[in-house]
């Protein structure tokens, strides 16, 4: 664990179809295999996605003895799981298997994967030593009958789930082309107690929902915290010492300390891209503009000025701009500048006020939080202010955020209070594909707010 | 000093008759503060110059209309009796707490709840109490003082809060 990324040795073999074909040198195993096929670097169609998601067969992960089965077992769950719920995947119901899991390891007989309607295959073994195990994982074309990928990992065995969500990205880029995101985690605000007295706790936890973790103990309050992009440093707002400020909180030692002692309120902080800087808004008087502070030096630069609320600023993902919410027009909309703080332009011109705004980290997409008619809703926007889609709507909802492939967003879904001492109230975090399909509810031990995606750790 | 607390009490009693024939939200969260108040009287251990006080016989909030941040013409007398409750009481410290309802994001709503305690303070600074004396701090729509989702809610937590420190 004194690695930057203690994620898990990568000492991988890249497996022919023919037998073992030891590659130790490979610091990964994205190489394909010969002769990829055509679901290989095919770009997805989302659209046919969401109304045929490709059915995959997922038998247990194989293994010589009854503790290997078991880890075979819980890593190919997690793997059919992080598939199922991204909505791209349907795992063949395994009733209908033929061949055996153990055989099909040994040689998939293709026509009875084939036959159930397999357009895809996982095989896998996991061999326990000691506190380590090694898994190894072959994906198949069914019609092609072609290996598409084999990979095999050692790692710590307690770091199993992640070697499952490893797996589970190399099967997604293989069959859709793009990057993954399961290798991912998760930080957010764990809410508990009655309002008026509400306990705020930073969480983090893996994106499905898995090893849920508290940072903070609830003494003070923690809001809106996000991901450094080596997804080892959190910035967040804290009202510890009933100082509102922005923080930082280093995952790996748990310190935490103040970004920097600036005049008044510090709030909505975000890193820039290169996470040299901290990009926040400071509320002084009665108004709130943008500024970024260094971290080397904790020097602070003013971006925006004027009479209004300028909030949740966030850069795009080359760092040459910086969108952002203001009321400065009347009410609250986006707006656009570029990263030095010249050339505000508004983008948002729909029904409603906008806010929460956050860059895709493919720069294609801002999605955003409105409020329209008494309702809340989560969006995209292209950066010019084109293409506006609404993606899920309700009672209340804000604050979303990309999967590092910007393919999902997470954020949270509130439900109204049914009485006058708040019962019936909840906050809940949930995900939806940018194409509007596949909304689903993520547990956690308590509500949940203000989540964050971190990028992929093992990337 | 007695009579002075008398005329006090007679104006938050003017006061709660004036908001119970208003309909607005607002008007009810003064209400409530009034009946806090006067439960804590009835029990007779407010100390004066307490928060106690403050809330029983001058009041210790102002509400806002939606989306904004300006004390209007018929929230400003209780800046106005709260300025002069700390000229009566000049070794008192005062937190401002700038809130606002629920039907907002949270990161706007923190610099709106800013932007309200400012607005407070800069009547009770208008009014001839020490800038020094007035601190602020927003909750944005994470302290609310109602609990329902109701518009009724949400006009009483639409507010600022003059705290004694």
């Amino acid at each position: 664990m004194t690695q930057p990324n203690p994620l898990f040795s990568r000492r991988l073999a890249l497996l022919g179809g023919a037998g073992l074909l030891a590659a130790p040198s490979l610091a990964r195993a994205q190489a394909p295999a010969p002769g990829g096929t055509a679901a290989a670097g095919q770009v997805i169609d989302i659209t046919r996605a969401r109304t045929d998601p490709i059915p995959i067969a997922l038998p247990d992960f194989a293994g010589s003895s009854p503790a290997a089965q078991q880890l075979g077992q819980n890593i190919t769950k997690v793997i059919a799981n992080n598939l199922r719920n991204s909505g791209l995947f349907r795992p063949v119901e395994r009733a209908a298997y033929i061949q055996t899991p153990e055989a099909a390891t040994a040689a998939p007989r293709f026509q009875d994967w084939r036959v159930i309607g397999a357009q895809a295959l996982v095989t896998g073994r996991a061999e326990p030593q000691g506190d380590r195990a090694r898994i190894e994982f072959r994906l198949w074309e069914v019609n092609s009958e072609q290996q598409l990928q084999g990979t095999a990992y050692t790692a710590a065995a307690n770091n199993w789930r992640q070697i499952a969500h490893v797996i589970s990205d190399v099967i997604y880029e293989r069959m859709l082309g793009e990057k993954g995101y399961f290798d991912t985690r998760i930080v957010y605000i764990a809410e508990s107690g009655p309002r008026d007295r509400r306990t705020r706790r930073l969480a983090i936890m893996d994106q499905d929902g898995e090893n849920n973790r508290f940072l903070t103990d609830g003494s003070f309050q923690a809001l809106t915290p996000r991901f450094h992009p080596n997804a080892r440093q959190i910035a967040f707002m804290s009202y510890y010492n009933n100082q509102p400020r922005v923080y930082l909180f280093d995952l790996n030692s748990g310190r935490q300390e103040v970004l920097g002692n600036f005049q008044g309120m510090t709030l909505s902080p975000r890193f820039s891209p290169d996470g040299r800087s901290v990009v926040l808004s400071s509320a002084r008087g009665g108004d709130a503009n943008i500024y970024v502070v260094d971290l080397a030096s904790r020097r602070e630069r003013q971006l925006t000025s004027g009479g209004g609320l300028d909030v949740s600023p966030c850069y795009s993902p080359d760092g040459s701009q910086i969108v952002f919410n203001s009321d400065r027009g009347g009410d609250q909309q986006l707006y656009v500048m570029d990263a030095n703080g010249g050339g505000a332009r508004r983008i948002s011109f729909g029904n409603g006020r906008y806010a929460t705004p956050v860059w895709s980290p493919r720069g294609d997409l801002i999605a955003f939080t409105r409020m329209s008619g008494g309702r809340f809703s989560i969006g995209v926007m292209r950066p010019d202010g084109s293409g506006e889609r609404i993606l899920s709507e309700g009672w209340g909802m804000e604050g979303p955020t990309f999967a590092p492939n910007g393919r999902v967003l997470a954020f949270y879904r509130e439900t109204p209070a049914r009485d006058a001492r708040g019962g019936g109230y909840s906050a809940r975090l949930a995900m939806i594909d940018i194409a509007g399909f596949n909304e689903r509810q993520i547990i956690t031990p308590t509500d949940a707010t203000d989540p964050n995606w971190s990028p992929l750790l093992s990337s | 000093m007695k009579t002075k607390l008398i005329g006090a009490l007679a104006a938050a009693a003017l006061l709660a008759a004036c908001a119970s024939e208003d309909t607005s939200g607002a008007a009810t969260g003064a209400g409530a503060a009034g009946g806090a108040g006067a439960s804590g009287f009835g029990a007779g251990t407010i100390r004066p110059g307490s928060q106690e006080d403050l809330v029983a016989n001058v009041g210790d909030r102002v509400f806002f209309a939606t989306d904004s941040s300006s004390v209007s013409a018929d929230q400003r007398p209780t800046l106005e009796r709260q300025a002069q409750w700390l000229a009566q009481y000049p070794q008192a410290q005062v937190m401002v707490e700038g809130h606002a309802d629920e039907r907002g994001t949270r990161e706007y709503n923190l610099a709106l709840g800013q932007r309200r305690a400012n607005a407070a303070r800069d009547v009770l600074v208008a009014n001839g109490v020490a800038g020094g004396r007035v601190s602020t701090i927003s909750y944005g729509k994470d302290r609310p003082a109602a609990l329902g989702s109701t518009e009724d809610a949400w006009a009483q937590n639409r507010r600022a809060v003059t705290v004694v420190r």
